[in-house]
């Protein structure tokens, strides 16, 4: 495979972690080449000037890992552009130096639990996309809370909801259920109702920001923003 | 007032500014940010009708005239509360001060209400500074932006903060009873979420005397936001944003963001704001009372808004909040029956997925 093209699919195992979307899809990738010495560049764009920090690191240092790993790639070059914090972010990545030290002052940790914390939300709205079309299609309570991964009809949603539960390492093999609490544990038939509807905000709470970030980012880039 | 087949709403705009981002007002050397921060503001403009669009230049700052005409002489609105955010990090007299917003007061009574601000980072100086506003223009509304960038190198701050806590109960003394927060990104940890809620949460529960109105509707935690409010009964929604970004631009979402709020948090704890001049008003308030839940099965979930929670969210519902008369011919006609307090399906176990 020609080197460009391994590390595009690399940047599309990579997401944004609020939105639960590859920043390929986003748009996000601004432009993305590989020199005849095996140096990657790529660049990245965000929707506003004042994209929380934290999110943007994650994706500038996912980036980097996942483009440093490509066969073929000597030294992977991720630039953050036009972000009030792109200096920072940028010598950051490239020096290895982690979120904490990066921001040394105004941060205390680094970004597991952060990242962590929209898996679970991901997994949350997953189920939502999962079980919503059983439920419209009549399948009660006692029917959803008896669902297991393996029995739910296949589906990319399906498959998106069981590699966030793996990254969680929360159950997802064929007997896991499907609807889980954030601890694993099985959803029982009287809590189904709540659970659902508590799924469905959860969803829509992500895919409404992400209605935003493609707005603003097809505003502040108009001229070679291709997303509709 | 604005009427529409024979009905008539009483409009409080809850959420508006009278902003100065022009290029005279960049601090120097972080030109780059008070460009930024007018360019994100001007992102959200592009959601409107298209017809409603101004151009740049046009959108740092109006005069006194268009605020006029596209708040009260086109907009429909009877009272407009102005939301002062200061932001002198990088813009030298303020976005929106409270005497930039005062000046309008002054000149036009009865058509303002001025809502000053505090920052628990500035301390005693801070306090002092909102004793004198709330006695010079009679304050009972702060606006509070969480992510301020600061003198000090702190790029945010939380509600929970032992300095915040003083200015809270401060508020409570000097009887400012309504706090408008809006969570922004960058806050101290960087770490964590800064748009998360647990301060909020924590905070209202704390002061029971004091009206939290999240603006915004916690966007982009509205799910939290939400999960919080159906427990806290002094926390409002105000609906600046969900209405101007998404009635137009997203209309099925906007359709399920509304019909999220109507369940969670309830018509009586809505209020309409404009955002100006992110937006104007016309368009959200005549494109707002001709709305309706979509007839579709994916929406029949949620509750249908009637004229009386149209009534209560542009106007009646802020209103009762800043104690202004609602003139009789606006007022819902009461009814009889019990209403259904949000959550209450919840906690009798009829929610949720209907097969």
């Amino acid at each position: 495979m020609i080197v460009r093209d391994a590390v595009w699919q690399a940047l599309e195992t990579v997401l944004d972690p609020e939105l639960d979307e590859p920043i390929t899809d986003l748009d996000f990738v601004a432009s993305c080449t590989v020199a005849g010495d095996g140096v990657a560049t790529v660049r990245l764009r965000l929707p506003t000037f004042f994209c929380a920090p934290n999110f943007s690191f994650l994706m500038v240092a996912d980036a980097y890992d996942a483009v440093s790993a490509v066969e073929g790639v000597t030294r992977a070059a991720i630039v953050l552009e036009d972000h009030h914090a792109s200096r920072e972010i940028n010598g950051g990545v490239a020096a290895h130096a982690g979120f904490a030290q990066t921001f040394e002052g105004e941060a205390v940790a680094d970004l597991a639990e952060l990242r962590r914390y929209f898996l679970e939300k991901a997994v949350v709205a997953g189920q939502d996309r999962v079980a919503r079309p059983l439920a419209d299609a009549g399948v009660g309570p006692e029917g959803l809370a008896e669902l297991t991964l393996g029995s739910a009809p296949d589906s990319p949603a399906l498959d998106r909801l069981r590699q966030r539960r793996a990254a969680l390492g929360l159950p997802d093999d064929d007997d896991a259920p499907l609807l889980i609490h954030p601890d694993g544990s099985r959803v029982s038939a009287a809590q189904v109702p709540l659970h659902l509807r508590r799924a469905q905000l959860t969803r829509l709470g992500i895919e409404t920001n992400g209605e935003f970030c493609k707005s603003f980012l097809k505003t502040r880039y108009a001229d070679t923003a291709g997303i509709v | 007032m604005y009427e529409k087949n024979g009905e008539k709403y009483f409009v409080v705009d809850a959420h508006m500014h009278f902003w100065d981002a022009s290029r005279e007002n960049w601090v120097q050397g972080r030109e780059e940010y008070a460009k930024g921060w007018i360019d994100c503001f001007y992102g959200y403009h592009q959601l409107a009708p298209p017809e409603t669009h101004w151009d740049w230049e046009h959108y740092l700052k109006v005069s006194e005239e268009d605020l006029m005409k596209d708040v009260f002489e086109d907009g429909h609105v009877d009272k407009a509360i102005f939301q002062s955010t200061y932001l002198k990090y990088w813009y030298k007299d303020g976005f929106n001060t409270v005497e930039q917003n005062g000046s309008l007061l002054e000149k036009h009574p009865d058509k303002f209400i001025v809502n000053g601000r505090w920052d628990p980072r500035d301390g005693d100086a801070g306090i002092h500074q909102l004793e004198e506003d709330a006695r010079r223009w009679n304050l009972k509304g702060v606006k509070l932006y969480t992510a301020e960038w600061h003198e000090n190198g702190s790029r945010g701050w939380k509600l929970t903060d032992t300095e915040s806590y003083r200015f809270l109960e401060k508020c409570q003394e000097l009887g400012i009873t309504n706090i408008h927060a809006h969570k922004g990104p960058t806050i101290w940890p960087l770490n964590k979420d800064g748009f998360s809620m647990e301060d909020v949460d924590q905070a209202a529960t704390d002061f029971q005397g004091l009206n939290f109105i999240i603006e915004h509707a916690g966007i982009p935690r509205i799910d939290d936001f939400a999960y919080m409010a159906v427990q806290e009964p002094n926390v409002y929604a105000g609906c600046s944003v969900v209405i101007g970004a998404l009635m137009h631009a997203r209309p099925k979402f906007f359709a399920k963001v509304m019909g999220e709020l109507l369940f969670w948090v309830g018509e009586d704890r809505l209020t309409f704001g404009s955002d100006y001049n992110i937006w104007t008003p016309q368009w959200q308030i005549e494109g707002f009372v001709d709305w309706q839940m979509p007839d579709d099965e994916a929406f029949s979930d949620y509750p249908r808004p009637t004229t009386a929670t149209k009534k209560k969210i542009l106007g009646i519902n802020a209103a009762k909040l800043y104690g202004l008369d609602v003139p009789a011919e606006c007022q819902i006609p009461t009814t009889a029956g019990e209403k259904m307090e949000p959550g209450e399906e919840l906690v009798k176990d009829i929610a949720g997925a209907q097969a």
